[in-house]
């Protein structure tokens, strides 16, 4: 994988010899809160409910096992031996002291880590598809390109202080694993009529308070063009965007009250003056940087004992079928580490754990480690013939869960029980709703079916996005949440619909069922899918099994 | 008649280790809310906040957080401050674990 420049490494210890003496200068008085607090959101460090929490970037959800082990050696020392990976493939440490911070920043510098960036209104951590490098359906590695958008966008002096923050997606695959369409931009990689691969660029994309899916302002950028058409785009809403309200700041509103046409042509305009200012050395750092992005040597063996274990052992298929995936190598698959094991909280590994990941990943898998923004970590390259004894090491550490893609692989955002903004708890709920399906253990005769939490209207759980999603708020001093139907973040994005009222925190698992139950006699066959079956029907079933069952216990 | 006030507590989070705390009548920083000073006057809570946010070097966020009396001392009214007493839902981690 790719490893920082001597530059990235100078600029990381330069950050963190800074941030040390700003902690220092707020602890003996020198800074008052109002001058400290902008510059730990700069690294990363919030106050939340409870304590502090530090978000640590993981670009483009790409990570090594020795980076891994460190994450690991943070959370044993300086946090209470977990962490958290996030809805934007980073990981996040719910309870640092003020004080330790500078030596957790200076441990990660140690393995080519930092937080920066990971707040703020500036670019964040690129995303990208979790599978990108190895998945069968990928054009190319979409990876070279978010390295290229990190560099660029990491301290550029003309985008550190947005009207708002900002968000960039990116797949190389025609199948949309990364949530482009819900992003500032989103990228996602197709070929143009000579074959030639290059991105379709979509903006406006965002979630949140006024959810939208994005627009695409361009059906082909040829890869060449890519950097000079993002930073038009930044420039143009750098230009444009409301710094008056906060919530109409997103360039998702730009977008919206600019008109796509008017966005294009401007976007084109700016585009027309910057390209020819980049002189041909961001191809020729790209050039650097894809060579770094090489494949791994794949091994070439037989796979029989795999075709085997398949057939003799039905924990291994269960697991099989769900958390493995097309690898462009017939030789080996894609695996899912499922971080959801029932009634566990999404997305939470603990330092053995992370240990483990790192040793497997060594052993098994060419060492490489993704996390996806579905709060899960991937082993990208895993020969099939590796597969039962990884299977067997993954179980024995709590990390067998044969449940990706399914109800129970939840993602839910900290909610009240860490975050300071939010306005209802989100952890709790998909515990109980995947503890509850794994009690009636319908899970696999329900198949795929995505059910996204977000604990306040800014959406961090995607909830817009989820075939089911649910959203908790605060309806006068008590936990409520609202549920979303017919959701998508991929390529066929969607925003989810209101079913109606709310549901109290006690009611709202029981709604849930009433839901999976109506699709369950509603679906035609068990291929069609929730979504599938969703789009076929409609509301109306559902309603009447979320509202009107409801009135029928009332009256009885 | 303008409404009735709603008693308050001032609630902050330690500056150093971030933890949950509030001002007593003692003018110590307790963090037990049974312990915080229960205040019935606006004019005293917008003292009593101003003092407890000018302790800059103890606290940080300080702010005036709807209560009211129980049988121990004050007690929190809304389920967000509820929360802060205790810690998180999904592990026993602050409050509730370090004082069990």
């Amino acid at each position: 994988m790719y490893s920082y420049s001597e530059f990235d490494e100078a600029f990381v210890r330069e950050r963190v010899a800074q941030f040390t003496h700003q902690v220092e200068r707020r602890l003996d008085g020198s800074l008052t809160e109002d001058e400290f607090r902008p510059l730990r959101l700069m690294n990363g460090l919030y106050l939340q409910l409870h304590a502090y929490m530090l978000r640590v970037a993981i670009p483009y959800g790409t990570i090594n096992p020795r980076q891994m082990r460190q994450l690991a050696h943070i959370a044993q020392t300086w946090d209470k031996g977990y962490g958290h990976f996030t809805t934007r493939q980073n990981i996040q440490f719910n309870w640092p002291k003020l004080e330790d911070v500078p030596k957790m920043l200076q441990a990660l510098a140690d393995v080519g880590m930092h937080a920066i960036q990971t707040s703020g209104n500036c670019v964040r951590n690129v995303t990208a598809d979790h599978f990108a490098g190895a998945a069968a359906d990928e054009i190319e590695d979409p990876r070279p390109v978010a390295e290229l958008l990190r560099q660029w966008s990491t301290d550029h002096p003309e985008f550190q202080f947005l009207p708002r923050k900002f968000k960039i997606a990116i797949t190389g695959s025609p199948h949309d694993r990364a949530v482009t369409r819900a992003h500032d931009i989103g990228l996602r990689m197709v070929r143009n009529a000579a074959g030639e691969p290059g991105f379709e660029v979509i903006v406006g994309g965002g979630l949140g308070r006024t959810p939208m899916i994005g627009h695409t302002v361009r059906n082909f950028l040829p890869k060449a063009d890519l950097l000079p058409y993002v930073e038009a785009v930044l420039s143009v809403y750098n230009t444009l965007g409301r710094r008056d309200n906060k919530y109409k700041a997103r360039i998702k509103i730009t977008v919206h009250e600019t008109g796509k046409e008017e966005i294009t042509r401007l976007i084109e305009e700016r585009f027309a003056e910057l390209r020819p200012l980049f002189g041909g050395n961001d191809q020729k750092l790209l050039a650097e940087i894809e060579e770094a992005f090489a494949p791994p040597a794949f091994r070439n063996a037989p796979t029989d004992a795999y075709d085997a274990f398949y057939k003799a052992d039905p924990t291994f298929r269960s697991w099989a079928d769900t958390n493995l995936t097309a690898h462009r190598n017939a030789q080996y698959a894609i695996v899912t580490i499922s971080l959801k094991a029932h009634g566990e909280t999404p997305g939470d590994a603990t330092a053995d754990q992370m240990r483990l990941i790192a040793d497997l990943a060594e052993t098994y898998g060419h060492s490489e480690i993704r996390i996806s923004h579905e709060q899960n970590v991937i082993l990208p390259h895993v020969h099939k013939a590796d597969l039962p004894a990884l299977h067997a090491a993954l179980v024995n550490a709590g990390l067998g869960t044969a449940n990706v893609g399914l109800i129970s692989d939840i993602i839910a955002c900290p909610g009240m029980d860490y975050c300071a903004l939010a306005t209802a708890r989100s952890i709790p709920i998909a515990q109980q709703i995947a503890t509850r399906f794994d009690e009636l253990k319908l899970e696999h005769d329900i198949g795929p079916l995505k059910i996204k939490i977000s604990g306040c209207i800014n959406a961090c759980g995607h909830h817009h996005v989820g075939h089911i999603g649910i959203l908790g708020l605060d309806r006068a001093g008590v936990e409520n949440y609202q549920i979303t139907l017919g959701g998508d973040g991929t390529e066929t994005a969607a925003i989810g619909d209101k079913t109606g009222p709310g549901f109290a925190y006690d009611e709202i698992v029981p709604a849930i069922e009433r839901i999976v139950r109506a699709y369950l006699e509603i679906r035609q066959s068990p291929e069609e899918t929730f979504l599938d079956a969703f789009r076929r029907v409609g509301m109306d079933p559902f309603k009447a099994a979320l509202y009107d069952e409801e009135g029928e216990k009332d009256a009885a | 008649m303008s409404r009735r006030f709603t008693p308050k507590v001032v609630t902050a989070n330690r500056l150093r280790e971030g933890d949950v705390v509030y001002l007593t009548a003692d003018d110590r920083w307790s963090p037990f809310h049974h312990e915080a000073e229960l205040i019935e006057d606006e004019a005293h809570a917008q003292m009593r906040l101003l003092h407890g946010a000018a302790q800059k070097l103890v606290v940080v966020g300080a702010y005036l957080a709807d209560a009211k009396p129980g049988p121990n001392g004050p007690e929190p009214t809304h389920f967000r401050e509820e929360f802060r007493t205790r810690g998180p839902s999904n592990y026993n981690h602050g409050k509730q674990a370090d004082y069990a």
